[in-house]
């Protein structure tokens, strides 16, 4: 069975780092790093990844924006939020452009790990 | 910002050093800063806030209490760019949470980070700035949260 691809957007190398590393060890092949919505967005067409970690505050283009733009270009593609916007909501917000999980920051590995597996569970892919 | 406000910002830079690292940052009782006498340590990340309230919120921390940060969390680059970028984490982080109370219309900006203790970080004239003075590891740190209603 072939590796889950994963792409990675938020504007902090230390959270890019982090994701990478906690979801690396579960079987998720990291196809791309974004630092921004423009640079998830490019990284999306040209790596068609399975799951997408979205952060929403980042510069030139916001997560929100990027998962709309996202969402026109793939239906199945899974998205989980991961955001110190920890109001109810921008959570609204983000699932109905089409996000599908939301986790706040700050986050440890487990509740990561935990949220990407719920993820994927929906789908009957877990 | 009134004293229950400011609490809200107290609760969340302990639960901020409790989950990262299993132990909450002590929290000294804040007072009301100097505008020309804010702290600032070796790195600073400044947050803008707009919308419902307006000014600004930054915390700033020594170079130490970064590394022992980045250590705590895996992180082997301990380069000055990663000590930056977790301090804009740091205070975007602390800031989105506050939407929680402050909700939606607490808008924030991407941080910015400043990097010298030798620096000033201009808070609004009109809006009082609270410091938070914080201590983990036995490093002091700060937060200061200049914001009022717009």
């Amino acid at each position: 069975m072939t590796a889950r691809k994963l792409l990675i957007a938020d504007d902090s190398n230390i959270v890019r780092s982090k994701i990478a590393r906690a979801l690396g060890q579960h079987g998720l092949h990291i196809v791309g790093l974004a630092a921004n919505g423009r640079e998830a967005l490019e990284l999306f067409k040209a790596t068609r990844p399975d799951v997408l970690t979205m952060d929403l505050t980042m510069p030139e283009m916001d997560g929100i924006e990027c998962i709309r733009a996202i969402r026109a270009l793939d239906a199945k593609v899974r998205i989980l939020v991961v955001s110190a916007l920890s109001d109810k909501g921008t959570a609204i917000q983000a699932l109905k452009q089409g996000a599908q999980g939301f986790l706040d920051k700050p986050f440890t590995e487990a509740e990561l790990s935990d949220a990407i597996g719920e993820l994927l569970e929906e789908t009957g892919n877990g | 910002m009134d004293e229950t406000q400011l609490k809200v910002f107290v609760g969340i830079v302990q639960r901020y050093f409790e989950k990262i690292t299993g132990k909450a940052a002590e929290v000294g009782t804040p007072f009301l800063g100097q505008p020309k006498e804010l702290p600032i340590h070796d790195f600073t990340g400044v947050i803008g806030i707009s919308g419902s309230q307006r000014g600004c919120v930054y915390f700033s921390a020594p170079a130490q209490m970064l590394k022992e940060l980045l250590l705590r969390a895996g992180e082997t680059d301990l380069s000055e760019d990663n000590f930056a970028d977790l301090t804009g984490e740091i205070a975007n982080t602390i800031s989105g949470n506050a939407r929680r109370e402050f909700g939606s219309e607490f808008l924030i900006s991407v941080p910015v980070v400043v990097r010298g203790s030798g620096q000033h970080i201009t808070v609004p004239k009109d809006v009082r700035a609270y410091v938070i003075p914080l201590r983990w590891h036995k490093i002091a740190a700060s937060l200061v949260v200049s914001v009022a209603k717009a």
